[in-house]
């Protein structure tokens, strides 16, 4: 009974201390009214001594950057394995207990992820930090003014340090930053290399360089399509999420551009693009598919029933599958061989990926503040190598904290991440960030929808790339 | 009875065997998802379908439990330890189903008798309305309900899925219909022993539309249970979901794993079937008894 | 004489009308709080140009929104498809239900409810459950659908049956059919065995077919019961969202009224946060079922 009674007491101190926000004075002031009348005075004393010091450290706090909320909220896309719940809770656990800051993290994904958002953005709950690219971050939430303009905690020195390219990708138009940016990729496709040997299509796929040309992509897939008699490529269009792959395929195979240099307007009307997807469209093997998105494509290329995904990255490369057979492997265990998208001269353009944090403008100084220190912790401190190891991506820069650790070994010892680096020099240019990119987007697979139903390819280009300008304005 | 003819007792087998297959064709979403549940990723992918896993696994249900987690409970400041989300979903799942339930039927009973037995200034206005209201879907209202709800600081909690559902005026038509069987000499007789309205209602009324209460009660339930919309609209944190979101939450994941649906579809629908099962006899009456006064 | 009997029954009425708001009291509570002024504001909102992105009310912009609705192929597709979801799937399930329902009334007893139970299974298996399942059956290329038709030899080509335009509607239509005979079949079984016997045998003693018997007798006699089916499935076929947001997003040419709203008002595209806009196809919605439930009604009132 006691013993209950003692724990019952704990807990009542603990919720006392948590309602009291961790004042330390109050506590030490409501204990000592148990010591003799004498000790009480000196007690009062020194927490009131304690209370100046603190106050005035607070005070020097709040001249330099405002009340700091003790808690906020971070909402994240699966982004490598920052869906993964053991994974953050290991990264917030570190941070709560250097800063005392506490997080409460959701999951959002793909399918329903960015209704979420809005309509949290519309019930006035939006949270604090959200984790996800520029193309929804700066061009979407941030242009329309949710966002808070994070250039005062990326100074000179970071922004040099930051790879322009994708720098530039992180600023709006006005030239306010709404991204610190953590990780990048490129995009790329992949192939079940033990179906391609099988079908004898390997001699078309250099895997020393991870290239090949328009001519070996369309050899290989008429060898699988022999061999297997069945669609070994999905051009999946059935929403969002993925659609860098389906862009970057028809984008490469001639040399098309999907937006202007200046990201002013879109351009995926030219020639090569029509060619790209008329071949695309009159090719044995591979399939328009309307009822399956990004997602869908890679399960089916993890089950073995398509032998190329054109939705894959490095984080996919490294991701152990659903069966558990291991990374880079299909769930029967054959392998699974990441390739440059073909092009004319193997030379290709790939779509980059820059995933970093954005902070909502909730109106509470003290919530952005506090986000604002989640962001530098994450992104530009020692903490950075596990941040950007959680996200299975490379880094955007080489140091971090004014040059003071030196980041750019961080995979040095991952081969399949050193494997990977060849694909990074074809990144191309970041144009997610256009105006109208939202509509670009959803137009794009509704295109590719009607393109697939039978639709004239390039009536349905000209007609939903019109959509897409005029929302690009 | 007459000696049937050949061609009746033909029809009577060729019906017979529609019957059975229609049968095998109803069970089949539930048998797939139970065995899709318990199957492994190469069976689940299988190029020709395997129809009974070869080996029961527990794999899905050990991804599903280790996704995600969750306070088994939160009132206030006090929660509950922590279990796999989706065991908070359940909880979530019944609690709101089962105060829907209960909110919807005592006022719903209230109201469907007063429409039914007392005559009032703008009662037919009032009966238009909810007519009117009854088959309109919640989208048509998404956007000032979710305001509304943030205003009331409602959003991100389940009251905000609950209010709605007691609002939704089925329940009082219902109740009106049934309470049309009041006698009215039976109501006039307590009025003049002295009764009050309150004890009147309590007394009389509510034991004879205690099976219309019945219907709307299975009926509530398993439409709070099967709603999807609201909880999209209403419910952001992890918390909070219930156990049709969390599902729906699962297929959106970068790869979409077949095997953790099915074994999220299970654990959705398992419990619920359960529960019909015994109480399917009330069930039908229920619902039987619903129709036959409305 | 007459003066005090008026005002007493005056009186009467008044608190007559005072103690039965007091019982409506609680349901109105939730009835005018989350249905009626939402509504209201909806239709105001109807005729605003707000959005996500404006502060306030929004400007007022008259009927444009509504002007601009006949013109949104988007939503006059989606406004068809609904239509066809309501038209195709409401007397589908009265007749199936009723087919069904009048094979097993006479079933043995275990017999009957085993029947009953099995129709009534998708109902209580939850919409999403049920949703996730048939997306796997209906599956381009692990689905059972087209394993088992390819193997019976009635198709010979993989069908995508949600990703081509010309099956997506009907798919759908399709689980919502499964999920909506439940309760009508539970109601027809009851209403034939609630049938008066002696009528019957009389129509039988007179020589009538089982047809006449069905068709003259029991038929007018279950009025009642078809007529609460109507108006269930209905509210059901309304209620499809899960179905359309989960399988297709609209994709497919399955976009109906209702997913079309949530997508005006959230979905990440240049169209979305429209507030006014989205709220104009509510109100058009809204008109919409409350011509359908008022003509239902009248049906109902001259049976």
């Amino acid at each position: 009974m006691k013993k209950f009674l003692a724990m019952f007491m704990a807990l009542a101190m603990m919720l006392s201390l948590a309602a009291c926000g961790g004042s330390s004075s109050t506590t030490e002031e409501s204990t000592s009214t148990e010591t003799s009348a004498a000790v009480e005075t000196e007690a009062t004393e020194e927490s009131e001594a304690a209370e100046e010091t603190e106050a005035t450290e607070e005070s020097e706090a709040a001249e330099a950057d405002g009340e700091v909320a003790d808690s906020i909220t971070l909402w994240t896309y699966p982004i490598g394995n920052w869906g993964d719940e053991s994974t953050v809770n290991e990264l917030i656990a570190a941070f709560t207990e250097e800063t005392g800051i506490s997080v409460t993290v959701e999951y959002l994904d793909y399918t329903n992820g960015d209704d979420k958002v809005n309509t949290a953005i519309t019930a006035g709950n939006a949270p604090d930090v959200i984790m996800e690219g520029p193309e929804r971050l700066v061009a979407n939430w941030g242009a329309q003014g949710y966002m808070v303009d994070l250039s005062d905690i990326m100074d000179e020195t970071d922004q040099e340090e930051i790879y322009e390219s994708v720098l530039s990708a992180c600023v709006s138009e006005d030239g306010s930053i709404y991204e610190y940016p953590l990780v990048m990729t490129a995009h790329c496709m992949a192939i079940n290399y033990d179906a391609f040997v099988a079908a004898g299509a390997d001699q078309y796929v250099d895997l020393e360089t991870h290239t090949w040309t328009t001519e070996d992509f369309q050899n290989a897939v008429a060898a699988l399509y022999d061999y297997y008699g069945s669609t070994v490529g999905a051009v999946y269009c059935a929403g969002q999420g993925g659609d860098q792959g389906t862009r970057a395929l028809v984008n490469n195979l001639f040399g098309g551009t999907f937006t202007n240099d200046e990201h002013t307007a879109y351009t995926w009307d030219d020639a090569e693009n029509i060619e790209a997807l008329e071949l695309l469209y009159n090719m044995e093997g591979i399939d328009f598919d309307a009822s399956i998105v990004g997602g869908d494509e890679i399960a089916l290329f993890y089950q073995g029933t398509l032998k190329m995904a054109f939705c894959w990255n490095i984080a996919q490369q490294l991701d152990p599958n659903g069966a558990g057979t291991g990374s880079g492997l299909t769930i029967s265990g054959e392998t699974i061989e990441f390739m440059s998208f073909p092009s004319e001269t193997g030379e290709s353009e790939l779509c980059g990926g820059i995933w970093g944090f954005g902070i909502f403008d909730n109106g509470d100084d003290a919530k952005i503040a506090a986000a604002k220190l989640f962001i530098q912790y994450m992104c530009d401190s020692e903490n950075t190598v596990s941040a950007i190891q959680a996200a299975n991506y490379f880094a955007v820069r080489d140091t971090v904290e004014d040059g003071s650790v030196d980041i750019s070994d961080i995979w040095a010892d991952n081969e399949i991440m050193q494997e990977y680096q060849v694909l990074m020099q074809y990144l191309g240019d970041y144009y997610q960030v256009t105006t109208g990119w939202a509509q670009a987007r959803t137009s794009w697979w509704t295109m590719l929808q009607e393109i697939g139903a039978g639709g004239d390819v390039t009536e349905m280009v000209m007609q939903y790339m019109a959509e897409a300008n005029e929302a690009a304005g | 009875m007459k000696i049937a003819s050949p061609r009746t007792r033909a029809y009577k087998v060729v019906c017979i065997i529609i019957l059975i297959i229609l049968a095998i064709f109803f069970m089949f979403p539930l048998y797939w998802i139970i065995t899709g549940a318990f199957k492994t990723s190469q069976e689940i992918y299988a190029a020709s379908p395997v129809w009974w896993p070869s080996e029961w696994t527990l794999n899905n249900f050990v991804k599903l439990f280790e996704k995600r987690s969750a306070p088994l409970f939160q009132i206030g400041s006090l929660a509950g330890p922590t279990v796999p989300a989706a065991i908070r979903w359940l909880v979530n799942t019944v609690f709101m189903a089962v105060v829907a339930m209960l909110l919807t039927c005592i006022t719903a009973a209230m109201a469907g008798y007063a429409l039914a037995k007392k005559c009032f200034v703008g009662r037919a206005l009032l009966f238009s309305l909810i007519i009117c209201a009854m088959a309109l879907p919640k989208q048509v209202i998404l956007i000032p309900l979710l305001k509304e709800m943030s205003a009331l600081n409602l959003y991100d909690t389940l009251w905000a899925v609950i209010f709605p559902t007691v609002g939704w005026p089925f329940g009082v038509f219902l109740m009106k219909q049934f309470s049309e069987g009041i006698p009215g000499e039976i109501l006039e007789a307590a009025r003049v022993d002295g009764a009050g309205e309150v004890r009147t209602f309590a007394t009389i009324v509510m034991p004879m539309v205690k099976p219309g209460i019945g219907a709307l009660a299975i009926f509530t339930f398993i439409n709070s249970w099967n709603d999807y919309f609201m909880q999209l609209v209403m419910l952001s944190s992890n918390a909070n979901f219930t156990i049709s979101l969390g599902i729906a939450t699962l297929q959106g994941e970068t790869t979409t794993d077949t095997g953790l649906l099915m074994a999220g579809a299970a654990l959705a629908a398992v419990p619920i079937i359960i529960v019909f099962l015994i109480f399917q006899k009330y069930f039908t009456q229920g619902i039987t008894m619903g129709a036959v006064k409305g | 004489m007459a003066k005090p009997k008026s005002s007493m029954s005056r009186t009467l009425a008044r608190r007559e009308t005072i103690s039965a708001y007091l019982f409506l009291l609680p349901s109105l509570l939730f009835f005018v709080g989350f249905v009626i002024i939402p509504m209201v504001i909806c239709i105001i909102n109807s005729l605003t140009d707000a959005s996500m992105y404006t502060k306030g009310l929004g400007n007022f912009v008259g009927l444009s929104n509504f002007i601009r609705l006949w013109q949104d192929s988007t939503f006059l597709g989606a406004l068809k498809n609904t239509f066809i979801i309501v038209v195709v799937s409401v007397p589908v399930v009265c007749l199936f239900s009723l087919w069904v329902s009048s094979a097993i009334y006479k079933l043995k007893g275990p017999i009957l409810s085993t029947f009953r139970c099995i129709f009534y299974l998708p109902v209580v298996t939850g919409s999403v459950a049920v949703t996730v399942v048939w997306k796997w059956m209906y599956n381009n290329y692990t689905g059972v659908f087209n394993y088992v038709l390819k193997s019976l030899g009635i198709i010979d080509q993989n069908i995508n049956w949600l990703g081509d335009s010309r099956y997506a509607l009907g798919c759908i239509i399709l689980i919502l059919l499964t999920t909506s005979v439940g309760q009508p079949i539970v109601l027809y079984v009851s209403a034939l065995g609630n049938v008066d016997q002696s009528l019957v045998e009389a129509a039988q003693v007179d020589g009538a077919t089982n047809l006449q018997v069905f068709w003259r007798i029991k038929w007018p006699q279950m009025m009642p019961t078809t007529l609460y089916i109507l108006v269930i499935t209905t509210i059901n076929s309304f209620q499809c969202f899960a179905l359309i947001q989960l399988l297709t997003s609209g994709g497919s040419g399955t976009n109906t009224v209702m997913y079309y709203i949530y997508y005006t008002a959230f979905k990440l595209t240049e169209q979305s946060g429209h507030f006014g806009y989205a709220n104009a196809m509510g109100v058009m919605l809204a008109i919409f079922i409350g011509l359908l439930s008022a003509l239902q009604f009248k049906l109902a009132e001259e049976k």
